[in-house]
């Protein structure tokens, strides 16, 4: 008998899927691309932020594998009984920054709460700031010592870092070194000044960035809250982490949606022209001059009575706030679309008058193969530049709607939540700054990583840029 | 040695100018040479003309002068003095007071050089203020218009008062080209550089155009620098000239020298390529392979690889500029007249003259293109642009007829309508004698077998992101004259090799290759399908002089070895003297005049054609000068009567009223003019 349920959820599903769908189409393209691909493997900076997204999309895709665990078997019961929680794997590696919530407020590396109390002490009630739980309860009593602490953890686990990327980097110099037959002096060289034909250098740069930056707040995370608590003294660091799967699933599934049409859509009105050219614009006309927020606040509220009249539907809250999130991003990718298929059109209508498509027509090519062979390839700057756009927007828009109360279901854990919760204490002397710095750190690498990392796909996809 | 002489009294003397392109990008920072060792000397009231093909660096020179390049090149050597100063030192304050007043700059796009959104009297106002403020005068509002007027009207534009409220939308491309000159002349410059200032223009409005810079020079005395790559316009306008070839100055002579007897290889290749140079029926001179690029120039003679000349110091050692006469110089180990002594040599290979078969390819009846103009909520028609508007042409197997006007005419909505880009508004198509229907899919398919389209711009006719290879099997594939990719391909490499290119190609992508061999691989894809019947809509308009001569060759043994008939668009006369046997000259969408080669160029019957002929700027003078005025109208409202009555110099009452048919004249040809019977 197992000891956990396997749960599936349909933005696991769907965000798997993407991952598949993408893999798969690298391999495929393997052969074909392979220029773009070996162009884009030699640009530094695209290894670098490839290596950063790549830890953004481990951290998302472990926290997309749920499960239910097996209860302990009651007194008397037979049957085999799994909790009502949905965890993640994740939550299962985190358990210790789950569990160890404090009762409000705390600042970064705090032993105390931020927040004044009434102490009970042997010389009667006095106003003070109470002992957290359990950031900094190792210390006991000698709260004084918690600098000294925390600065040998960060001395300790630097060196562990540094030692742990030099073993790295040595491994890859000797690996290379012996595939190509060259000495490791050579080899060391030509990754170090970006001569190699695969940029090790981003990678290293990258990986040395992320075990300096993550492997002291994993030795902290152990005793302290790293980046503090928040109002209900939740750690912050768990949240930052569990809201990464969600801005991903907002912005990926969102994308899945609002892709297809965009690009469909653009191209039939500036290509075909006509009547379809009349429809499709009055369609996004029409669509644009709706106010997206109220748009979206009767697709989504309409979507909750549904999901609070068919309460059999759900096993757990888990799958309910899931549903929530998965029609969001519906909601939000079916009136996305209008922007990129504005500017699909445009640059389709220019296309098309241009000779080496008049040349295709000339020759009788079919308009889905013109299409296909000589509209999409020339249109997909646009579409990448668009999508990784869309994709920081759409981040963003979930915080907004989170803030309105359309967003993601207030249980469910995202940067917009975080930001909106984070609002009300800014305005608080003093000032809580933890929650919404973290949030806007951990978006700030995630989209500017994103966007280089697209700049660099664009212009390794074009042959003129060589 | 001095690498340029210099005369004293020169209002601008530049020595030794060198720019190089400062490449960033993956890898290291480099410097790419772009021009080197650039010196010329212009003297007050003169005219130096700069030629040379596109990247020769002729136009970085000009900027250079100015001080507004670009930020990534910069000037790594050399010195510019103009009246006495040296303009490289300068501080940029005092290079602006300079600019405008000193020199002032034209450009080759005047649709792009004026601001969209301001009146063209601001703009010209805005030079008359900035330049009064640094005098310490001061302009009153008033003063400022009347100047504007002044200088309108000084540009030729009439009824000035009300145009400088007008919007550079309003003005037709030569007007505007005029109010960039009175921008240019607001503030009195002693020195004009204009850079290309008639390539966007049609030839009309050149002359135009030309005759007025060179009426506002004797007028004011003014030294000018022109950019140019037509000799035409060199031997119309220029005292002396500078040929420019990969960044280097290879020859400045007179105008007078340089026309009689270049001495420089490249010079002497530059006329041997002109087709007007060579008599009907002989291959052009064309010159072999291409410029070497800016990153791989060789350290030797530049132009030694395509170079008859060749011995073997030029490979090993870079020439100087060597001075001849008092003020030229040519930078060459052996100048000198060609060997043969003959300016233009003729091969002795005439080309074989066709017979005219009895039947013709394709018949053309009264063809119209009509397009709508929609206007309002409902986009309701109101109007029609007449494009084309009734014309009738009749193709012969194995022949030329080209297809002559100036842009806006009509003879590319013809090509477009015959290939069912655009659909017909009314008349009739037959190839071979059977009705071609637009409606019938199938018989518009097989149609596309037969007749074949090579477009203008090499740049814009090849997918960038499509291999050579693909391109070329795209049309056998669609039409069915290949069943796959694979049993393509041996078609393809033999495409290459006919149209003088290698297999390796295939791989490639359309950017690595120049334009003159783009243009070959849109050729060869026309090719691709066997076609009888090629129409070929100005394909060397955008292509050097030199490559153009390539590939008007490569159009010439095409049709000698394949037979296959060519509709020729262009609107450069010498192009059709050297290639066609038939013209049709269009203005408005109609046929004006056609006719055998031979007789319309030499005894043209229409004004319009005269026009043309005589507007064409000739390095062999010639023709009696017939001057057009204004510009083509709008097909969208032609005038009453003849449509060319309003600008024909010999309009009669009865222009102005009907609409002359089309009448046969003695030796073939026909003309649609009531002066002409």
């Amino acid at each position: 008998m197992m000891s956990f349920q396997p749960v599936l959820l349909w933005t696991d599903v769907l965000l798997w899927l993407l991952l598949g769908c993408g893999v798969g189409l690298g391999i495929v393209s393997a052969h074909t691309l392979r220029q773009a691909w070996s162009r884009l493997g030699k640009n530094t900076v695209a290894m670098a932020t490839a290596t950063l997204l790549s830890a953004f999309l481990l951290v998302g895709l472990l926290d997309s594998l749920h499960y239910r665990e097996r209860l302990p078997p009651a007194p008397g019961e037979v049957r085999v009984v799994y909790g009502v929680e949905v965890r993640s794997v994740l939550d299962g590696l985190l358990r210790q920054l789950r569990e160890q919530s404090e009762k409000t407020y705390s600042a970064p590396f705090a032993t105390r709460l931020y927040a004044k109390e009434t102490l009970e002490t042997p010389a009667g009630p006095v106003q003070g700031y109470p002992r957290l739980k359990y950031g900094g309860a190792h210390l006991g009593e000698h709260e004084a010592k918690r600098d000294k602490d925390v600065l040998q953890r960060a001395f300790a686990s630097g060196v562990l870092a540094f030692l742990l990327w030099l073993g790295l980097a040595a491994g890859l110099t000797a690996l290379l070194a012996r595939r190509q037959g060259a000495s490791h002096h050579e080899t060391w060289q030509a990754i170090w000044q970006g001569e190699t034909a695969f940029a090790w250098r981003g990678v290293l740069l990258a990986l040395g960035g992320l075990l300096l930056v993550f492997l002291p707040m994993a030795l902290w995370a152990g005793d302290y809250h790293v980046l503090g608590t928040d109002k209900v003294g939740q750690d912050v660091f768990y949240q930052v982490l569990k809201s990464i799967r969600t801005a991903l699933v907002i912005g990926l599934v969102t994308t899945l949606v609002m892709l297809p049409l965009a690009v469909v859509l653009g191209i039939v009105a500036g290509y075909f022209r006509g009547w379809a050219d009349d429809l499709i614009q009055y369609v996004y006309t029409v669509l644009n001059s709706i106010p997206g927020v109220l748009l979206i606040a009767a697709a989504v509220l309409m979507m909750q009575v549904l999901i609070d009249t068919h309460p059999q539907w759900f096993a757990t809250a888990a799958e309910r706030a899931d549903l929530r999130l998965l029609a969001l991003c519906v909601i939000l990718g079916m009136t996305s679309w209008t922007g990129l298929a504005r500017l699909l059109r445009g640059e389709s209508l220019k296309l098309r008058e241009l000779e080496y498509i008049q040349a295709a027509r000339a020759f009788g090519v079919s308009s889905a193969r013109i299409i296909g062979r000589h509209l999409l390839p020339n249109l997909m700057h646009i579409v990448v530049i668009a999508l990784v756009m869309d994709f920081s927007s759409l981040v963003l828009a979930e915080a907004v709607l989170s803030y309105v109360g359309i967003g993601v279901d207030p249980s469910m854990i995202s940067f917009g939540t975080m930001i909106n919760n984070a609002r009300m204490e800014l305005g608080r002397e003093p000032v809580v700054w933890w929650s919404l710095a973290a949030a806007f750190v951990f978006m700030f690498v995630l989209v500017l990583s994103a966007n280089l990392f697209a700049d660099a796909v664009r212009d390794a996809f074009d042959p003129r840029l060589d | 040695m001095p690498s340029t002489p210099v005369s004293t009294e020169a209002l601008l003397a530049v020595r030794g100018l060198s720019l190089a392109i400062q490449k960033t990008g993956p890898g290291r920072p480099r410097q790419v040479p772009a021009v080197t060792d650039l010196g010329f000397a212009i003297k007050p009231g003169e005219t130096l003309a700069l030629v040379g093909e596109s990247g020769c660096g002729k136009s970085l020179s000009a900027l250079a002068l100015m001080r507004l390049l670009p930020p990534a090149i910069r000037i790594t050597a050399g010195q510019v003095r103009f009246q006495g100063r040296e303009l490289l030192d300068l501080p940029e304050a005092a290079m602006r007071e300079l600019r405008g007043r000193g020199m002032a700059m034209i450009f080759q796009e005047p649709a792009t050089s004026l601001n969209p959104v301001l009146t063209v009297g601001a703009q010209i106002g805005e030079v008359l203020l900035r330049h009064a403020a640094l005098e310490g005068r001061n302009l009153d509002g008033r003063a400022v218009r009347e100047r504007v007027e002044a200088l309108l009207r000084q540009v030729g534009i009439a009824d000035p008062a009300r145009r400088l409220d007008e919007y550079p939308f309003q003005f037709s491309g030569g007007m505007k080209q005029r109010v960039m000159i009175a921008i240019a002349l607001a503030a009195e410059p002693q020195l004009l550089i204009a850079d290309e200032p008639t390539t966007a223009l049609d030839v009309t409005v050149q002359a135009q155009i030309l005759d007025l810079l060179a009426k506002l020079q004797a007028e004011r005395g003014m030294a000018m620098l022109l950019i140019t790559h037509d000799l035409g316009i060199v031997a119309r306008m220029a005292h002396r000239v500078g040929v420019m070839y990969a960044g280097q100055l290879v020859e400045l002579a007179s105008r007078e020298a340089f026309f009689q007897a270049p001495a420089h290889p490249y010079s002497q290749a530059l006329f041997a390529a002109l087709p007007e140079a060579v008599a009907r029926g002989q291959r052009l001179k064309a010159l072999a392979g291409q410029v070497p690029a800016l990153a791989a120039m060789p350290a030797a003679c530049r132009f030694a690889a395509r170079c008859e000349r060749r011995q073997p110091v030029c490979e090993t050692e870079a020439p100087g500029l060597m001075p001849v006469g008092d003020e030229g110089g040519v930078r060459c180990h052996f100048p000198g007249p060609r060997p043969g002594s003959a300016a233009v040599e003729i091969l002795p290979v005439p080309l074989p003259a066709l017979p005219v078969a009895a039947r013709p390819l394709l018949e053309i009846e009264a063809l119209k293109v009509h397009f709508p103009i929609r206007k309002g909520f409902l986009q309701r028609v109101c109007g029609h642009v007449r494009a084309v508007d009734g014309v009738s042409l009749e193709l012969s197997p194995g022949r030329t007829l080209a297809l002559v006007g100036e842009s806006g005419c009509g003879k590319t909505t013809v090509a477009k309508a015959l290939m069912q880009l655009l659909p017909r508004s009314g008349g009739e198509v037959r190839w071979q004698g059977t009705l071609i229907e637009a409606k019938d899919k199938r018989q518009i398919q097989a149609l596309r077998r037969k007749m074949q389209m090579v477009f203008q711009d090499p740049f814009a006719s090849l997918n960038p992101r499509m291999r050579v290879g693909d391109i070329l099997l795209e049309g056998m594939l669609a039409l069915g004259v290949a069943a796959s990719a694979e049993a393509g391909r041996p078609a393809c490499v033999a495409l290459l090799e006919q149209v003088g290119m290698k297999a390796e190609a295939l791989e490639r992508y359309p950017h690595e290759f120049s334009g003159g061999q783009r243009q070959r691989i849109a050729i060869a894809r026309a090719l691709a399908v066997a076609p009888q019947l090629l129409l070929c809509d100005e394909p060397t308009s955008a292509l050097d002089v030199s490559v153009q001569a390539q590939i008007l060759n490569l159009l010439r043994d095409l049709q000698a070895e394949l037979k296959v008939a060519y509709l020729f668009i262009t609107h450069n006369f010498a192009v059709v003297e050297y290639l066609a046997q038939e013209v049709a000259v269009m203005y408005l969408g109609r046929v004006v005049e056609q006719g055998p080669v031979e007789q319309v160029l030499t005894a043209p019957a229409h004004p319009y054609t005269e026009a043309l002929l005589s507007a064409v700027p000739r390095i062999s003078g010639g023709r009696p000068i017939l001057r057009l005025q204004g510009e083509t109208p709008s097909p969208a409202h032609p005038p009453e009567g003849c449509h060319f009555h309003p600008r024909c110099p010999k309009a009669l009452e009865q222009c102005r009223n009907a609409y002359p048919p089309l009448r046969p004249l003695p030796g073939g040809v026909q003309v649609a003019c009531h002066l002409a019977c």
